[in-house]
């Protein structure tokens, strides 16, 4: 007991010769100018990021919210009401297709990349590449491919499904990366724990090694959907811009980020667009803490 | 029975991999077999060198418009890598614990803004500042709003490149009688600078492909840039504009517009990967 308190006072008293006054600590500087111009720079940059945030933010909200009407999300579109429901309907249908073409795809890819692939292997490195060059690709580039392969060569004119198509091939590299970082970080004892009670490969990997991936996996699946979300360059000339839900995939819709750059484009409807942009930056917010939050939880396991 | 399942699997896996290859390699063979005839009809120095879009009487030049881009991601660059530089500096050097917990999410957060959003608050705010010296969609606004646009990726590559750093330089300057500060700006910062400049590349990446934004604050009048405060058009701009209506060799002109900036962003992504490689040996 008396060690304790011993100790205790000991680490009191360090701490005591460590605490600096903000005076004293202000006098440190006074011979330094340089130190002082930088750490000044330095606060200043932070705080110029942080403050351009949270002005973007509370303009949009502030100007944007008295518009939430209830007319804003009436069913049907028309030039009087504007509604953005059938652009959320749309949303929610291209996320959902994009993600059902794409997750599979990019998982299998990255599986195949940690799991199976050997060392040196000269296909592990054509494959990287590709999906560096993939994730470096502006969207315009690929709305352009969409619109030319889905549009044209195809015949299929605008649709929601060319558009999941094109998107499902611009989330590929994202996804794979997450994925690819969370099996690495699954510890090679769970492997061959599996293989040493006579598993097979395939089922060392869906059995052992996917379950604890998955949390890093999906935190990479909900930002691929928040780019999904905010997508516009690559929807305009695959999806269209048609302000409707399409009775099928292969009808043309447009999605909350198209809606909002139409609506703004046409100049007429400025508060609905303050209003848009506020449902936009909502989904984009909740989803970042839905990542951050399992990503964390990821963190907090390991 | 087992081992069958095993190898459809595993070739299964193998075709998925392939995608990726596929998709670059159909996205080259589209661009370029409608972009190249393109160029070849209208002249490879007509083309890019042209000073005048006139697609209704048949002139396609697009220096302006590659001007146009290179002028404003430098002016994303002059904007966003000082502040992203500094900013990465602060939040790997300088940040307390808690002030950390919101800063990260914050930026994390600016990545997620959607572009048309981005646009939207630029020609709501920033263009109406802007109009007091001249245009207000012009080159100075579209370069303020990239350079935003495109810190998150700057910090984000630039933090993890400075935290990558041994602690003994640090300490090394410290004990040399360096204050905090100047052991970080000149004993960390050098040797994280390939990482940085990295950052910088993909920024730039981001910034010429950046495209709804951009036509929302620049003017997008097609003429060569006549000054900061005047309206631009991107290649970016110039495709989403017209492609909406074009036909023929103008589409077909447009379309070579996109083989041009892909090859940019080609170029760009080599210098990115192979200063990566470096930062990380």
């Amino acid at each position: 007991m008396e060690a304790c308190v011993d100790n205790k006072e000991k680490a009191d008293s360090a701490a005591a010769i460590n605490r600096q006054s903000l005076t004293g600590w202000l006098k440190s500087y006074r011979h330094q100018p340089l130190s002082l111009l930088l750490l000044i720079l330095v606060g200043l940059s932070a705080l110029i990021t942080v403050s351009a945030l949270f002005l973007l933010i509370i303009y949009i909200l502030v100007k944007g919210v008295p518009y939430l009407t209830p007319s804003l999300f009436a069913w049907e579109y028309n030039t009087e009401n504007v509604s953005l429901m059938p652009a959320l309907v749309n949303t929610v249908v291209m996320v959902g297709l994009s993600l059902v073409i794409s997750v599979p795809l990019s998982v299998f890819s990255a599986i195949w990349l940690v799991e199976y692939a050997r060392r040196g292997n000269k296909l592990v490195s054509v494959v990287r590449i590709t999906a560096e060059t993939l994730s470096g690709i502006p969207s315009i580039v690929y709305g352009l491919f969409g619109y030319l392969l889905f549009a044209i060569t195809l015949k299929w004119s605008y649709t929601i499904i060319g558009g999941a198509l094109t998107l499902a091939i611009m989330i590929l590299p994202s996804i794979m990366r997450t994925t690819e970082e969370a099996l690495k970080s699954v510890p090679d004892s769970y492997r061959e724990g599996s293989f040493g009670l006579g598993a097979g490969r395939l089922r060392t990997v869906f059995c052992i090694v996917l379950p604890p991936a998955a949390p890093g996996i999906l935190a990479g699946i909900i930002l691929a959907i928040g780019r999904i979300v905010g997508e516009t360059a690559a929807l305009m000339y695959t999806a269209g811009t048609v302000a409707g839900i399409p009775s099928n995939l292969f009808g043309s819709g447009r999605t909350l980020a198209v809606h909002m750059y139409v609506l703004t484009n046409e100049g007429l409807y400025t508060n609905q667009s303050y209003a848009t942009a506020v449902v936009l930056l909502v989904v984009v917010i909740c989803i970042n803490a839905l990542s951050g939050l399992i990503a964390k939880w990821v963190v907090g396991k390991a | 029975m087992k081992n069958i399942k095993e190898t459809i699997m595993h070739v299964i896996f193998m075709l998925s991999a392939c995608i990726s290859i596929l998709a670059v390699a159909m996205i080259c063979f589209f661009l370029f077999a409608n972009g190249l005839p393109a160029i070849g009809k209208i002249g490879v120095f007509q083309f890019l060198l042209g000073m005048t879009w006139k697609p209704g009487n048949n002139i396609y030049g697009i220096l302006p418009m590659i001007l146009g881009s290179i002028y404003v991601t430098a002016g994303a660059i002059v904007v966003g890598v000082p502040i992203g530089i500094l900013t990465a500096v602060f939040m790997s050097r300088f940040c307390p614990r808690t002030l950390y917990k919101i800063i990260k999410p914050a930026i994390n957060l600016l990545a997620g803004i959607p572009s048309v959003v981005y646009g939207f608050f630029g020609m709501v705010v920033i263009v109406p500042v802007m109009a007091r010296f001249g245009d207000g969609k012009s080159m100075a606004s579209a370069s303020l709003l990239l350079g935003l646009m495109i810190l998150p990726t700057i910090i984000a590559v630039s933090e993890s490149s400075i935290n990558a750093v041994p602690d003994s330089y640090y300490e090394g300057a410290l004990a040399l009688g360096a204050t905090h500060e100047r052991s970080v700006f000149f004993a960390v910062l050098p040797a994280a600078k390939s990482g940085i400049l990295a950052g910088v590349i993909l920024g730039i990446g981001r910034a010429i492909g950046e495209t709804m934004a951009v036509i929302m604050v620049a003017g997008n009048q097609a003429r060569l840039p006549k000054g900061l405060f005047k309206g631009v058009r991107t290649m970016t701009a110039n495709i989403v504009l017209e492609m909406g209506y074009a036909t023929d060799l103008h589409r077909e002109a447009l379309i070579a517009t996109a083989v041009v900036l892909f090859v940019f962003i080609l170029i760009i992504n080599l210098s990115f990967s192979i200063l990566s490689r470096k930062s990380e040996v």
